[in-house]
């Protein structure tokens, strides 16, 4: 490059240009398929305004179904997640590559993506047909997401364990059983016990949702009271799920923050 | 330190505190694991014709009505691919400020900083089904209502993400642009973005895969999407059309992972 040439510290890229006017040409594109007008937001702005003043003050007069929608969507949650753990930890195990041959990883990793691709309200509405109405469609369900994410998650906790650690149990005669209790599962568990409480969190807020298929918990009452326009017992409800959110999340850190030395063990 | 005392000790990996509080984690699970199976309501009967009503479900849902998909089922799939990507692009564009509000070193104001994460927990702890309500409610039943639940649940998500790697950002680019004198704009837009830039693609990309798995089920409450031709078919018993939607969702989810994976390994 010749001294006289005036450079220009950050040279425009026409390819990024391009890319954002692409961006743009799409949600023109999208906004007018989907027939999103202004008129049509001021109107559902009123809406809102209506909406929202019909919300407050929440209406706690009837807590006890309250109480009780909550209390199923717990027990829905601890449930479906020790279930689903249980489940998933040998799943995990005939899914890493590392450990098994290609002919049972393909079949299990199949399955494991089988179970993560359905949202778990979907898989409720399944569950809900063969077993009928109430928790048990729920746990199923929330049980098939457990594994689609827990078990996806140890297969690829197990994928990266050390091999050295498990040659060393091999080359002593362990058999296969042994190899795995003292070889692969002291590397993972603080990561598997990570996953759990995630998995955990993550079913407590599924397990207020599976009930808009009737699966059990507090949506059956959520959507109720959605579809009777009872909007301040609504809020009311929204803000007791908000809350056992929060809760499930405190408690799945302090769980963590119990165990967390451990997870130290398998970051060399 | 002399032999006696030595000998004496017993090496001991947890400390006291650390074994108690790992104990009345297990005690504790194990309770509520108890109590869950004891006071949650199953009804025996549905369980025990479980597996011949499941086999019912699978004989009616066989063979899958392909015939259907050109006329229900194609527009569906590609409008719910367009609120998960609608959804994605707006919830960005709302997280970006509120994220950068959360990071504490670009606004050194503590209140900002609280009241943008409060923003943030508030967006993730309402599930993408109860915004869907909420705004089917206001704007009424259809695509904008699902693309707002999407944007709206994501905003959370991706604003934490996108505040938390600013926070890692390195200090060296930004005080070599601030040292010559660039506005704060500049050191945004030339120190802070190339650096979270990578994390930025990888939280977007990632939470579009979680959106069109999503995006899905919106239908269920009205909320347009192929949610909705899964509802028609199901309260009219078309199991066979049923199938054929969840066909649908089935290789959307898995193609729309296979992208994802793909881009990411390339960009990243």
């Amino acid at each position: 490059m010749s001294a006289d040439v005036a450079r220009v510290a950050f040279p425009a890229d026409w390819r990024v240009r391009a890319g954002w006017l692409a961006l743009a040409a799409y949600i023109v594109y999208a906004t007018s398929l989907l027939e999103f007008t202004y008129a049509r937001f001021m109107v559902g702005l009123g809406n809102g305004a209506r909406f929202i003043a019909r919300m407050l003050p929440p209406n706690f007069e009837r807590w006890e179904t309250l109480l009780k929608g909550l209390t199923e969507s717990v027990e829905i949650a601890i449930l479906a997640s020790a279930l689903g753990i249980v489940i998933s930890l040998p799943i995990g195990l005939l899914a890493a590559r590392n450990l098994m041959p290609p002919w049972v990883t393909w079949p299990t990793r199949l399955l494991i993506a089988l179970c993560r691709s359905f949202h778990p309200v979907i898989v409720a509405i399944v569950f809900v047909k063969a077993i009928g109405f109430g928790a048990l469609s729920g746990i199923a369900a929330l049980t098939v997401a457990s594994i689609g994410f827990a078990g996806k998650l140890f297969a690829e906790a197990i994928e990266e364990i050390s091999l050295k650690q498990v040659e060393a149990v091999r080359a002593t005669g362990a058999s296969f059983m042994n190899v795995i209790f003292y070889g692969v599962l002291p590397q993972v568990f603080g990561r598997f016990l990570g996953f759990s409480t995630y998995q955990l969190d993550s079913n407590l807020r599924n397990s207020t949702m599976v009930g808009i298929v009737g699966a059990g918990g507090i949506g059956g009452a959520l959507f109720a009271a959605f579809q009777r326009f009872d909007y301040d017992f609504v809020c009311a409800m929204l803000l007791s799920i908000i809350l056992l959110i929060f809760a499930g999340e405190i408690i799945a850190n302090k769980v963590r923050a119990i165990f967390v030395e451990r997870t130290r063990v398998d970051e060399e | 330190m002399n032999a006696a005392t030595l000998e004496e000790k017993v090496w001991r990996r947890f400390t006291p505190a650390q074994r108690l509080a790992r104990f009345a984690v297990y005690l504790g699970l194990v309770t509520a694991i108890v109590v869950s199976i004891q006071t949650i309501e199953v009804i025996p009967e549905f369980l025990l014709d479980a597996p011949e009503q499941m086999a019912d479900l699978l004989r009616r849902m066989w063979p899958v009505a392909f015939s259907y998909y050109p006329k229900g089922v194609h527009e569906a799939l590609i409008e719910t691919l367009h609120i998960a990507t609608l959804g994605t692009i707006i919830s960005v564009v709302i997280a970006f400020p509120i994220g950068l509000a959360a990071a504490h070193n670009i606004v050194p104001n503590r209140l900002l900083n609280h009241i943008a994460r409060l923003l943030l927990v508030s967006s993730r702890s309402v599930n993408s089904l109860v915004w869907a309500l909420l705004f089917v409610a206001v704007f009424g039943p259809g695509a904008l209502a699902g693309t707002l639940a999407i944007a709206f649940r994501s905003v959370g998500f991706v604003g934490k993400l996108v505040g938390e790697a600013v926070e890692e950002a390195n200090r060296g680019t930004i005080e070599a642009l601030e040292a010559s004198g660039a506005p704060w704009l500049s050191a945004l837009t030339f120190g802070y973005w190339p650096q979270i830039q990578p994390a930025f693609w990888s939280v977007v990309l990632f939470r579009w895969d979680i959106n069109v798995r999503e995006s899905a089920v919106l239908g269920l409450v009205g909320a347009g999407g192929i949610g909705m031709a899964l509802d028609t078919a199901m309260n009219l018993f078309q199991w066979d059309r049923v199938a054929m939607v969840l066909l649908a969702i089935f290789t959307v989810v898995i193609v729309a992972e296979i992208v994802v994976t793909a881009i990411r390994q390339r960009i990243l």
